[in-house]
């Protein structure tokens, strides 16, 4: 089969790691990802397991810090390699147990990439994952899979960036008639801002507005989620281009101010007054919760700088190793917490995540965030793409595997 | 004798004219057959015995007035009150005239046996003056005697304690101006009239005043209806002002205006800086070779060092005239000697008009010109300065020349940062601006704890500004900026050029191609007397 893989290469993860910091996503150019066309392909765990052949894998920003040397070591223990990555997919489900079977494209799925207790066959399953909230499954480095804290870092399940991979049917969400395939690669990032929205949603209406911090998928994302669950709130989105901005506004952001401007927009928002003379360090009244999609020092410095007393950081955007003034966090008592994957949503009619991202995505039309796609074959562009997708006016750069010929093969 | 005004009709032989432009100059090559140069006069004699001629004024005043003696009486409460830092342009070399007449009214009153003196500078909502700059203005004396005693302090408009509503004119504007002021025996303003829009009762209905009295004459309404402000007896702001005087008057309060002007010695007549007041075909190869090397060494050094440089410059100004008295009689004779000055007959309209816009205007003194200061100098002020018609035509062109840094001043101008980012990214059109959001950045407690504790201009403060160059924006079809910041100039709503040759092609979208253009060589400054 035909696969991106990411080998345990050291010396290769070190010149990614500078590569990446000169240009976002030249990483993928000299670090650990090779594209086989001989790659074997996953063999069926055990049962329940089905083969999957991707259509569309986006590129997330967490594979392009993976790429780029720049993700956390606390990542380590909980991926397996060689992986192959990609999880953000939808993809024909093939109905037999052999891999060479040809999917006929009338029954296409999106994946569900968190590595549960059901997946993994631990029995009984963890308290989280019994209540359906598998993003927060305490198994995720045991049972009977490789460790993997969702498929596209798992060596057992391969990834959306190939012609095949393996799922387990729970992890399989049917796509409905008519929905375009750029609309369902979109609906796993979607998840993700709707789990955001239905973590802070209480919080996040208490005062009627909230920040949104950086313009990304995830950021749009949120700004969708937000405006579509929690319609009376007030979203001011962080944009630093201009193609980020428009499409904050369409997305449904009451305003969108670029980095520099957000303090000043907070203070005259909530008529509050400032610390500083002039230029604002801090104002003294703020919003009731931010949206964290960046996850930086600097961006966690300035949601906590436009916080009210007792507000709440939602760090949505994977976060790394910061340092940080933590002092103005501590006098405004701000709580921080973390928003990752999804699960069921207490604060959204108890549905699921998915559920739920299946008619975001539909109701917000945001296919229109899938800027272009690439073929396997030109993966350094593509992810030279997706590394600056902001500055080209892009927004989600994705895969496109229908025409590989290694996926009939 | 010096030379008046005029117009230069360019031709091949014409050299390059100079162009201000910030903190640096553009030398410009205008075309031949269809373009004329304004230039102001050169300055006019000064006063032989300042000293002497504050002396006579005092003594001798203008109007329905007493000798200021003779209205001084112990146990009095005597207020002075003078111009703030935006006067005069560039900031003149020390002394400072305001200090000269201070010494002269505290002379005054010390010989009348008067204690009870307070100095107030009416900054209306302006910035605080700081120790430095009020020494620099009234002197170590003054500022030394009075300023330890808590004596000499910049009015507060937004301290309600200290405020005194006066009542309101026939037109329902209301007058609200500073307590100490209004319960005086005696308000002694002390003014320098740089343009023919200072003085008279504006110096008090204005500078000593509170934003509910200000908000009835500095609005859209009023700009557009100014045809122009420069010219008081066709202004809505100054007529605004003349019934608040009115209402002063007649509540009793009383004032004592001494007026001063000055002439446009900006860059001195001798030194290198002095090429800058010159007219360029005569410039001798010793200006030539003193502007070179002005031009270059600031194209190589920061722009942070070239503000320094220039905001370190102090004006060789002179004064010209001193008069003191009765309010309207006093500025009756004050607008005649600056209209001496700054009036340069002009004959017609112009298609396109020209302006190079230099590094200061009234309220970037030791601070950055900003894009709304760059927007109000040029259609505001600039533009203005016409008495009869405005220089361009209705539906020309107004080509200004300015680096249009986006870059504030944080302490100074902290509500024009929001005004620019907020408001102007919404819209340009002065009236919109004036309803949507005026009130909100007037009564902003931020803002006004900024103003009231540090040094920034009031919150309502760039609404005013944009307000300056209303009437400009409902003449004129299109504004240019040469040489400016991209983004900073389309978010001012207007149109961006990277040289003159290039404005004038996109001017010709609007005017044509055979439009006629005229240059104002201005600073120093120059008022166009249209026929």
């Amino acid at each position: 089969m035909k696969a991106l893989v990411f080998q345990r290469k050291p010396t290769r993860y070190f010149s990614a790691m500078a590569a990446g910091r000169v240009a976002p996503g030249s990483g993928a150019k000299v670090g650990p990802l090779r594209l086989r066309t001989d790659h074997d392909p996953p063999e069926l765990p055990g049962p329940g397991w089905r083969y999957i052949k991707p259509r569309l894998s986006g590129i997330c920003g967490s594979d392009l810090s993976t790429l780029d040397g720049k993700s956390s070591r606390y990542f380590e223990p909980i991926v397996s390699f060689p992986f192959v990555p990609g999880h953000e997919v939808v993809a024909d489900l093939v109905d037999t147990d052999d891999p060479k079977a040809e999917a006929d494209g009338t029954n296409r799925v999106v994946l569900e990439p968190v590595l549960g207790c059901v997946t993994r066959g631990i029995e009984p399953v963890c308290r989280f994952c019994a209540q359906g909230d598998l993003g927060n499954c305490v198994n995720i480095a045991f049972g009977h899979l490789e460790p993997g804290l969702q498929s596209g870092f798992c060596c057992d399940t391969g990834g959306g960036w190939s012609t095949l991979m393996v799922a387990h049917e729970s992890q399989l969400h049917p796509v409905p008639d008519g929905m375009t395939d750029p609309a369902a690669v979109m609906v796993e990032p979607a998840a993700c801002a709707v789990h955001a929205a239905g973590t802070g949603g209480s919080a996040g209406t208490r005062d009627g507005s909230v920040v949104v911090l950086g313009a990304g998928t995830l950021g749009l994302l949120t700004v969708a989620s937000l405006t579509y669950f929690h319609p009376d709130l007030d979203v001011i989105a962080v944009a630093k281009h201009p193609e980020q901005r428009r499409l904050a506004r369409i997305l449904g952001a009451s305003s969108v101010v670029e980095p520099g401007e957000l303090r000043r927009a907070v203070r005259r928002l909530r008529g509050s007054m400032a610390l500083g003379a002039g230029t604002i360090d801090c104002v003294t009244d703020g919003v009731g919760a931010v949206y964290d999609c960046v996850g930086t020092a600097e961006s966690i410095g300035t949601a906590i700088s436009v916080l009210a007393p007792r507000g709440e950081l939602f760090l949505v955007g994977m976060a790394g190793d910061v340092d940080l003034d933590l002092t103005p966090m501590w006098q405004k008592e701000i709580s921080l917490r973390g928003v990752y994957a999804y699960g069921n949503e207490a604060h959204l009619g108890d549905r699921r995540s998915f559920d739920l991202a299946f008619e975001l995505v539909q109701a917000k039309d945001l296919a229109r965030l899938v800027s272009t796609t690439y073929p396997l074959s030109r993966y350094t562009e593509a992810i030279a793409h997706a590394g600056n997708a902001g500055v080209r006016g892009a927004v989600k750069i994705a895969f496109d595997l229908t025409g590989e010929k290694e996926r009939t093969r | 004798m010096p030379r008046p005004g005029f117009v230069l009709d360019v031709d091949r032989s014409t050299p390059p004219i100079l162009f201000h432009h910030g903190e640096q100059f553009r030398l410009e090559k205008l075309p031949p057959g269809r373009s004329r140069v304004i230039y102001p006069a050169e300055p006019i004699e000064p006063l032989d015995d300042i000293e002497g001629a504050i002396h006579h004024a005092l003594h001798h005043p203008t109007g329905d007035s007493e000798p200021l003696p003779a209205l001084l009486r112990p146990g009095m409460k005597l207020t002075i009150a003078f111009d703030d830092i935006s006067l005069p342009l560039p900031p003149m070399r020390r002394p400072d005239v305001r200090q000269r007449v201070i010494e002269q009214v505290l002379d005054a009153a010390a010989a009348a046996g008067v204690d009870d003196v307070h100095i107030i500078a009416a900054l209306a909502l302006h910035r605080r003056m700081t120790e430095a700059e009020l020494r620099h203005a009234l002197g170590d004396r003054v500022y030394d005697s009075f300023a330890p005693h808590g004596l000499l302090y910049n009015h507060d408009a937004e301290d309600p304690d200290n405020l005194t509503f006066i009542g309101a004119t026939d037109k329902d504007e209301e007058v609200e101006i500073n307590k100490r002021a209004a319960e005086s025996d005696l308000i002694v303003y002390v003014n320098i009239n740089l343009v023919a829009m200072d003085g008279g009762w504006k110096s008090t209905a204005t500078g000593l005043a509170s934003y509910r009295s200000l908000r009835h004459h500095h609005n859209v309404h009023t700009m557009v209806n100014s045809r122009s402000f420069m010219d008081r007896h066709r202004s809505e702001l100054h007529s605004s002002n003349w019934r608040m005087g009115k209402v002063l008057r007649d509540a009793g309060v009383k004032v004592f205006q001494i007026e001063t002007t000055l002439n446009n010695d900006v860059f001195g007549t001798s030194g290198p800086m002095s090429v800058l007041q010159r007219r360029e075909w005569e410039w001798s190869a010793r200006d030539r070779l003193a502007f070179v090397a002005i031009k270059k060494s600031l194209d190589k050094v920061s722009s942070r060092t070239r503000r320094q440089i220039f905001q370190g410059w102090k004006a060789p100004h002179n004064v010209t005239s001193v008069q003191a008295g009765e309010v309207e009689a006093v500025h009756e004779l004050t607008t005649s000697h600056v209209y001496e000055q700054h009036l340069v007959p002009v004959e017609g309209q112009t298609d396109i008009l020209t302006m190079g816009l230099p590094y200061i205007c009234p309220y970037n003194v030791n601070s950055i010109m900003n894009p709304i200061l760059v927007m109000s100098l040029g259609l505001g002020y600039f533009f203005n300065l016409y008495r009869g018609r405005p220089l361009v035509r209705e539906g020309g062109v107004v080509i200004l020349s300015h680096p249009t840094p986006w870059e504030f001043h944080p302490v100074h101008h902290p509500s024009y940062i929001d005004f620019f980012e907020q408001v102007l990214a919404d819209t340009t059109d002065p009236y919109e601006i004036e309803k949507r959001y005026e009130r909100g950045f007037a009564e902003d407690d931020w803002y006004r704890h900024l103003y009231r504790t540090s040094y920034a201009y009031h919150g309502v403060h760039p609404f005013y500004m944009w307000y300056w160059g209303s009437h400009a924006l409902a003449h004129v079809g299109r504004t240019i900026i040469v040489g400016g910041d991209t983004r900073a100039v389309r978010r001012l709503g207007f149109t961006p050029a990277s040289t003159l040759a290039d404005a004038m092609e996109l001017a010709s979208d609007v005017v044509g191609r055979d439009a006629t253009i005229t240059h104002v060589h201005n600073p120093p400054i120059l008022m166009a007397d249209v026929s």
